[in-house]
């Protein structure tokens, strides 16, 4: 379970999340939504670590993050940052590897090499592993990065828009996954979205932020209409339902 | 898996190859040109050795593990006024108890003092820049230059308006060449670091972590703040030694920590550290042995690597605003 009191961050006089309280149980996919500049990928940073908090608490599985040995907790919760780039020269094997680092300190045993092949299989890169990172496209890069987050095989994991540079049958894949990841392995999967539509159809809970707050939260079938999305976007939506997931239109 | 084994063997050619590169330049500093007697010879040319042999470790090692907690190829802590630091402590003290005071100190009792405030300096300096999350290369670049002029300008300054004598006394201090290295000064650099390369070992398995940048290391466990600190402690301690020894050479870490990792497939600490001493070690004493036997001069080395370290400077940096 992740539970969040009143976490805030400021910037100067701007608030980017205002005392945010929120709890997230185990299990399942949880999508965070919200239009640009609403504070989702700072509320997982947070979470996270990566970033601290101007106030309030964060607890993941019991831990308080801002407490807990870091070594501590990459056995417990791991992350996919927006941007990753390296000045590192590395191949796709080399970085999944990194993800058994928490566990083995360097020292990969055999265990963590069949977890590598696993997670390279994964995600569709064993054709790849031994290409340089700087080599391959944007999305390629994407999933070598989802790979090692993958390998570290947490029961946390926070992905902030892993879909980006993802093609179209890269991103179904990449949220089946994630979906996967929640019904076979019991992880409690947590990602920051652009795209309602896969926010809709793939997570078990929506979380919807504006302005630093959060403004709803619900299943699917609950925050995926016109007059929620509406509020949550500012603008228009038609809402249908297609094959019993509510897709939501917004071009008009 | 066929591949990784061919990428593993080319890098351990690459580490034998500038390995004994190396050796050779070693054996020919020692051997070559020798008349008289050996028994004078073999030790006169071992402290110069000596004194090259930390230099360059110093320089390589400093610029790599600086290289890897800034996250980037371009800044090194010369360029960055580590070394004008020195230089301004250095100055500080002659200015503030005089020449006469400050020769009559134990050096190396006035060396480890000189890097006691070294280090806290440069944590006082670097930790706001390193440990808040990552910031513009272009702003740590700005930083790094401006800190470097400040700390060269204040020592300017001093040394202009001390006494004459205490300049010399000073800028002999600062300026020592490989032939007037302190033979007192060796023994106290050595064990210093000694203690570094000791504290860098038991945190070595973070280096290629720690390259990843801030974020994916801590998602890793790795505790950054302090791994940056413990780096940098590292990192001031070789650059008081290898200023201490030669005075400030500011491209020279980066002309070595760019070709090793030029030359070699992978940028894992465990093959870039060896690799990047190597070649530092190879390209001074090879550099000393071909200007002192061949050139029959000996002070234009500094100049020579400096030329050779500003151009591969720039081309990092046009290459990088290419990129």
């Amino acid at each position: 379970m992740i539970r969040i009191e009143q976490a805030t961050k400021r910037y100067g006089q701007t608030c980017v999340v205002d005392g945010v309280t929120l709890t997230l149980p185990a299990g399942g996919v949880t999508s965070i939504i919200g239009p640009n500049g609403a504070g989702k990928s700072t509320l997982l940073a947070m979470i996270c670590r990566l970033l601290g908090m101007d106030g309030g608490a964060i607890s993941v599985g019991g831990l308080d993050v801002t407490k807990t040995p870091g070594d501590v907790l990459a056995r417990r919760l791991s992350i996919l940052r927006q941007d990753n780039s390296l000045t590192a020269r590395l191949t796709v094997r080399d970085l999944v590897a990194f993800g058994r680092y928490p566990h083995s300190k360097g020292r990969l045993t055999g265990d963590d090499a069949r977890l590598i092949e696993e997670a390279l299989a994964y995600l569709d890169l064993k054709p790849l592993a031994d290409r340089f990172l700087d080599e391959l496209s944007g999305g390629q890069r994407q999933r070598a990065f989802v790979a090692m987050v993958l390998c570290q095989d947490t029961e946390y994991m926070m992905f902030d828009e892993p879909l980006n540079n993802l093609d179209i049958k890269h991103a179904v894949t990449m949220m089946r996954l994630l979906r996967r990841a929640a019904d076979e392995l019991g992880k409690t999967v947590v990602v920051v979205l652009h795209d309602i539509n896969f926010a809709s159809c793939h997570s078990d809970r929506i979380v919807a932020m504006q302005d630093g707050r959060v403004l709803c939260q619900g299943t699917p079938q609950e925050i995926v209409r016109p007059d929620i999305l509406e509020a949550i976007y500012g603008t228009s939506f038609v809402v249908q339902e297609i094959g019993g997931k509510r897709i939501a239109t917004y071009f008009e | 898996m066929q591949h990784d084994g061919r990428r593993d063997s080319r890098a351990l050619r690459t580490l034998v190859l500038t390995g004994g590169l190396a050796a050779l330049a070693y054996i020919l500093f020692m051997t070559l040109g020798a008349k008289g007697n050996w028994s004078f010879v073999l030790p006169f040319r071992a402290t110069k050795l000596a004194a090259m042999l930390l230099v360059a470790y110093s320089i390589a090692v400093s610029t790599v593990l600086f290289q890897t907690i800034t996250n980037n190829r371009i800044l090194t802590p010369s360029i960055m006024g580590f070394d004008a630091l020195y230089v301004l402590i250095q100055t500080c003290l002659v200015f503030a108890l005089g020449a006469g005071t400050v020769s009559a100190l134990d050096p190396r009792a006035m060396f480890v003092f000189e890097c006691t405030i070294m280090i806290l300096f440069s944590c006082l300096l670097y930790r706001w820049l390193f440990s808040s999350g990552p910031r513009s290369l272009h702003l740590l670049m700005l930083v790094g230059v401006i800190f470097g002029v400040f700390f060269r300008s204040v020592s300017g300054f001093l040394q202009r308006v001390i006494d004459p004598n205490e300049f010399i006394v000073l800028q002999d201090r600062l300026f020592a060449s490989f032939n007037g290295v302190d033979p007192s000064l060796l023994g106290i650099s050595a064990v210093l670091v000694a203690a570094a390369s000791l504290v860098a070992l038991r945190i070595f398995h973070r280096f290629d972590v720690m390259a990843l940048g801030r974020d994916t290391a801590i998602g890793l466990g790795i505790d950054h703040r302090r791994t940056t600190l413990a780096i940098l402690v590292i990192v001031a301690v070789l650059v008081s030694v290898s200023t201490a020894l030669v005075g400030p050479v500011t491209f020279f870490g980066l002309l070595v920590a760019s070709l090793a990792y030029q030359i070699l497939p992978t940028s894992r600490h465990r093959l870039v550290l060896p690799v990047a001493v190597f070649i530092a070690t190879a390209t001074l004493v090879g550099g000393q042995l071909v200007l002192e036997r061949i050139f029959a001069f000996d002070t234009a080395l500094g100049i020579i690597i400096e030329f050779a370290g500003g151009l591969v400077f720039l081309i990092l940096l046009v290459r990088g605003a290419l990129r």
